[in-house]
């Protein structure tokens, strides 16, 4: 097809190549450098996608990140599809797939443009207000249409394919911004040693002197000059250029988000380069030039294709060399459309008529009329007709008088500049309203940022050139580096945009004069939300949806505030402004997630068993971030039977279990002992060489904190143990007293829970078991009594053996370096399995300790239970004067009687078990508004004493003992019994092996 | 994400740090001495206050030292950092 729309010669593109991409299924050419919406426009395409609400027809309004209307579907292939892309930003590549969205069957005839005939039912809040009644109706039928026929765009259903990538950037001064402040600010900046980076959102650094043709800086032509400067910085190592990359996010100390497109615009990218990239970087200084978006007029069928603003016409014809239309017809409120006028006409369009809304022409204008351009003043429009493109717009003086309509396929508008304030707004900086411009400009900086160009309202380019030099040089001797002036380059050729106008047009209707047009909002729907109350913008925003599509408004905002304003008789800075927040342009998931995917999404940490573990076959649970076997069932077993099995063999023979989640911590030092002894409940001052304890530690509030064993190796040196869940916040604990509290105290903490690999050996045969592997450790009763810790060899292999027991059996716990616990495990599952033994997994290590009634913190505790609710007074030395929680256990609650303590439960019905957390009442039929006088902690079927046993923390549950009371079940209530927590050799007397 | 001043490594980013509460709650040398209410006051009594707040902070992730600072709770911006042990410095909000 051919593209009749493009110019012979000029423009930004490669003509010597030709790229062929699809536009819902038909074939187009075009050429690097061209975006989507060029290369369409280039062949006369205006109508590129249907509206949100009411599928009107729209086309292309921008040239940039602002525009609203051209949003497309690019389909990579592989899953590789992604909605609502901007085609004016879409670089072109040979084979681009595009689709059009939000339109059924096709673009040109769409069904849901019966939506517009609705409108007035579609107005502000009509899903407030229409699909009330009857109620169940919403969830049956509203919603689904509803979100049927509106919406943008379809979200992809593939797995994204591609990678992300995440890096960290470091720097003196970043540049948000490359055009002609953005440039001169980089190159004052880059004077110096300051290490400068420059991000620009597009392609091609430049911004606005991309289009300039007319314009000459310091006696060149600006393409000159621009490429001159570039060359300069390119050439400088302390330079970085990105490209593509969008700084989206400004948060606190000056830290930049910024999302970078690496491979989007390339036919064949190379498969080991990442798709975006997103950078977070931290920059001593900020400049910001971000440039200036032109603002719509707001007029019936300001949206119909064909309408444009009159800045992004220019850029077409100048950087794209594409004519956007034939015979075209101007309306203005600035200056700035004169030169898109004098740019078209020189270019062949047709300019039927400049209509400026104001009383007085510019000076620019009587040159166009010297040039045979009719230019009117004081004009306004009233609307535009056409079906898929516009085919006339209605004129007329403002002040009255009969309109015309003039035949045209081009409709240009300007109501003047916004400065891009969303980072500075994002910044915390603080703006304010410039009545001369009609906008919003940055007023006090809160971070160490300054605003440059046209962002900070400079639209002169003389102005903004020296803007940028003068940031730049600033931005760098405040980071520490000292740098000249540079001279303010001489300007000639360009005109400045002086003039705007807010709001709808003078006596043009409000009915279809589109305001926000991605989210389909009018004036009229401004104006009846002020009818109904709305005052504050924020409060109009929201009930009008104005300013909350993807564009977040760029273009939109302050015509909706001057709405606001006219509507409720007050001036724009008294409606203020909605916050803008981050992302300035929307971010794909993918590129903030990076590789925080798949098993990098919450890595798990794995013990040296888990490989064997894996290969026997084991079920796995996640404790914490652990992985932990959770049992390991035979071929025939289910879940029970396994757990069943393991628990049996390790009480009536051995059972081996990977405890090398535990918690462990090297505590040394000649005050380790006194450290300890305030630390834990326990007396440990006087703990024996090669003696353990078992260690409780509370908070300072008296609740339970975790629990351990300490095993004291060495005058100065402690073997300590925690829980699997309280390893990193023990330690922590620990650090805090060492070096807030007791600085005085001579102690270093080293964790060595992956250090320390840990097997335990429990049950009858555990010493036998074990006895011709250890050599030069006696495990003699005597030689080896319960509670006491050796070191030697197993194996070969240095060991810590700790005599303990979590079972209620004769028990060993063998920590080995973790390099070498996969062979000791392997040498000593064989002598288990020798011995009539199983591996057992955490499941049957839970049971087993609850047959004993050992509590597990965390699990019968919940950060309220004391040393006492848990029958663990005893463990409390006697005759300490002070230890970490000791003066909050003498406070009056902790001492209350009725406090809920520790019980066994015994169902009536032994096959019965209970639910952990099912609460314990004391009758059958509570009474409404009654409190439970406890729960269940633990619950498990018991093949050791055939029936189901559980755990509970009751009120005053030792005084209730014997007493039958009641636990809720799914099914009712359940009679229970309350037991000693001990079910197993109450006695202890397994333990002596 | 905040910078934040380490008095023994220099500024690093927020995500190296734990906080750790309020500063210059000293334990009580004799706790058996305090009454039920002072003890009560110690573990539970806070300031939260609209202003600057000393708190403590560790470098968890970098040196694994505890600090004190005096962040602004308003603006969330830390006016100083200071080593354990030594006086909340004069600052004017």
């Amino acid at each position: 097809m051919r593209a009749a729309f493009r110019m012979p010669a000029g423009g930004r593109i490669a003509r010597g190549e030709t790229l062929s991409f699809r536009f819902d299924g038909r074939i187009y050419t075009g050429h690097p450098g061209d975006t989507l919406a060029s290369a369409l426009l280039a062949h006369g395409v205006h109508l590129l996608g249907r509206s949100f609400k009411y599928h009107r027809p729209r086309g292309v309004l921008a040239a940039g990140s602002e525009e609203p209307n051209a949003l497309v579907e690019i389909d990579r292939g592989g899953g590789r599809r992604t909605p609502n892309l901007r085609a004016t930003e879409v670089a072109l590549y040979d084979g681009l797939v595009a689709r059009s969205q939000n339109r059924a069957p096709a673009l040109s005839f769409d069904l849901g443009r019966i939506n517009d005939f609705f409108a007035p039912l579609l107005s502000a809040g009509f899903y407030y207000k229409t699909f009330m009644w009857p109620r169940r109706a919403w969830r049956m039928l509203y919603e689904p249409l509803i979100r049927r026929a509106a919406g943008l765009g379809r979200a992809p259903e593939a797995p994204d394919p591609d990678r992300y990538a995440n890096r960290f950037g470091h720097c003196d001064v970043l540049i948000v911004g490359g055009g002609p402040a953005g440039l001169m600010a980089a190159l004052a900046a880059s004077a110096g040693e300051a290490r400068v980076v420059l991000v620009d959102e597009q392609a091609a650094c430049g911004g606005s002197l991309l289009d300039e043709t007319t314009a000459t800086i310091a006696g060149q032509p600006a393409p000159v000059w621009l490429a001159e400067t570039l060359a300069t910085l390119n050439a400088r190592a302390t330079v970085r250029l990105l490209r593509c990359a969008t700084a989206f996010g400004y948060y606190a100390e000056n830290f930049i988000a910024i999302a970078e497109r690496v491979t989007e615009h390339l036919a064949d990218p190379d498969p080991g380069l990442p798709r975006e990239r997103l950078w977070q970087m931290r920059a001593r200084e900020v400049v910001l030039a971000t440039g200036a978006t032109e603002r719509p007029l707001v007029f019936p069928g300001n949206d119909r294709p064909g309408v444009m603003l009159a800045g992004a016409a220019r850029t077409y014809l100048n950087r794209y060399a594409v004519r956007p239309g034939r015979r075209a017809v101007i309306v203005t409120a600035c200056d700035s459309a004169y030169q898109a006028a004098s740019d078209l006409a020189a270019a062949g369009v047709e300019v039927a008529l400049i209509a400026d809304l104001r009383d007085t022409l510019p000076a620019v204008a009587s040159d166009l009329a010297a040039r045979g351009i009719r230019v009117a003043a004081g004009m306004t429009v009233l609307g535009t007709q056409g079906g898929l493109r516009v085919r006339s717009v209605a004129v007329a003086p403002a002040r009255g008088g009969a309109s015309v309509r003039l035949a045209c396929d081009l409709v240009l508008m300007s109501g003047g500049w916004t400065p891009a304030i969303h980072l500075f707004s994002q910044s915390r900086g603080q703006v304010r309203f410039a009545a001369d411009l009609g906008a919003f400009i940055p007023d006090r900086s809160v971070q160490r940022e300054r605003s440059a160009g046209a962002c900070r309202g400079l639209l002169d380019l003389a102005e903004t050139l020296a803007d940028g030099a003068r940031a730049g040089a600033a931005a760098a001797r405040a980071a520490g580096f000292p740098v000249p002036d540079l001279p303010r380059p001489a300007v000639a050729g360009a005109i400045t945009p002086a003039g705007f106008h807010l709001g709808l047009c003078p006596r043009a209707a409000a009915t279809r004069a589109f305001v926000d047009f991605q989210n389909d909002v009018t004036a009229k729907d401004i104006a009846r939300a002020a009818q109904e109350g709305f005052h504050a913008i924020e409060h109009v925003k929201r009930y009008t949806t104005t300013g909350m599509a993807t564009d977040q408004g760029k273009t939109s905002n302050l015509n909706a505030l001057a709405l606001v304003a006219a509507a409720t008789g007050r001036a724009i800075p008294e409606v203020g402004l909605t916050s803008f927040r981050p992302p300035y342009t929307p971010v794909t998931f993918g590129t903030l997630a990076g590789l925080s995917r798949g098993a990098l999404f919450d890595p798990v940490r794995t013990t040296p068993i888990h490989p064997w573990a894996e290969a026997r076959g084991a079920v796995f649970e996640d404790v914490g971030a652990w992985r932990r076997a959770r049992y390991f069932p035979r071929s025939d077993e289910d879940m029970h039977a396994a757990i069943a099995r393991e628990c049996r063999a390790t009480r009536e023979a051995l059972g081996l279990l990977d405890a090398s989640t535990l918690g462990k911590i090297e505590v040394v030092g000649p005050d380790a002992a006194e450290f300890l002894e305030r630390f834990y409940v326990n007396a440990l001052r006087k703990l024996g060489i090669g003696r353990c304890r078992y260690g409780l530690a509370l908070g300072e509030n008296g609740f339970v904190r975790d629990d351990g064993v300490i095993g004291r190796l060495a005058p100065d040196r402690f073997h300590v143990t925690t829980t699997t869940g309280g390893a990193t916040a023990t330690l922590d604990r620990m650090e805090d007293y060492l070096q807030t509290e007791w600085p005085d105290l001579h102690v270093w903490l080293t964790s060595t829970t992956e250090h320390w690999a840990v097997l335990a050996v429990q049950g009858p045969q555990a010493r036998a078991a074990l006895a011709p592997l250890i050599t030069d450790i006696d495990l003699a009763p005597a030689a080896f009594p319960p509670m006491s810790v050796r070191v030697g060899h197993i194996l070969g292999v240095a060991t810590r053996l700790f005599r303990v027991s979590f079972t209620g059996e004769l028990g060993f716990e063998i920590n080995v370096p973790a390099d070498y616990a996969g062979a000791v495990w392997e040498a000593v599952a064989a002598r288990v399995a020798a011995c009539g033994g199983a591996v057992y997994g955490t499941e049957a290590m839970h049971v087993l300790r609850a047959e004993k009634g050992y509590a597990i913190i965390g699990q019968e505790t919940d950060g309220t239970v004391t040393p006492g609710d848990l029958g663990l007074d005893w463990t409390i030395g006697k005759g300490k004067t002070d230890f970490i929680g000791k003066r909050a256990l003498a406070l009056p609650d902790l001492r209350r009687p009725g406090r809920k303590q520790l019980v066994g439960l015994l169902t009536t019905d032994p096959a019965l078990v209970l639910e952990e957390g099912a609460q314990i009442i004391a009758g059958p039929n509570p009474s409404p508004g009654s409190t439970a006088l406890g729960h269940v902690t633990s619950a498990y079927p018991s093949a050791t004493l055939g029936r189901s046993i559980a755990l509970g923390l009751v009120a005053a549950g030792r005084q209730r003992l014997g007493a039958r009371l009641y636990a809720q079940t799914p099914g009712g209530v359940a009679e229970v019994d309350l037991v000693s927590p001990v079910f197993f050799d109450p006695a202890g007397r397994r333990i002596d092996g | 994400m905040l910078l934040i001043p380490c008095p023994y490594c220099g500024p690093r980013p927020e995500i190296e740090f734990s906080y750790g509460g309020e500063a210059h709650l000293a334990r009580p040398r004799d706790p058996a001495a305090c009454d039920d209410a002072a003890w009560g006051d110690f573990l539970y009594a806070r300031t939260n206050p609209k202003g600057i707040h000393a708190e403590r902070w560790r470098h968890a992730h970098g040196c694994g030292r505890f600090f004190n600072a005096l962040r602004h709770t308003v603006s969330d911006q830390f006016l100083i950092t200071y080593r354990i042990g030594a006086p909340r410095p004069e600052i004017a909000a």
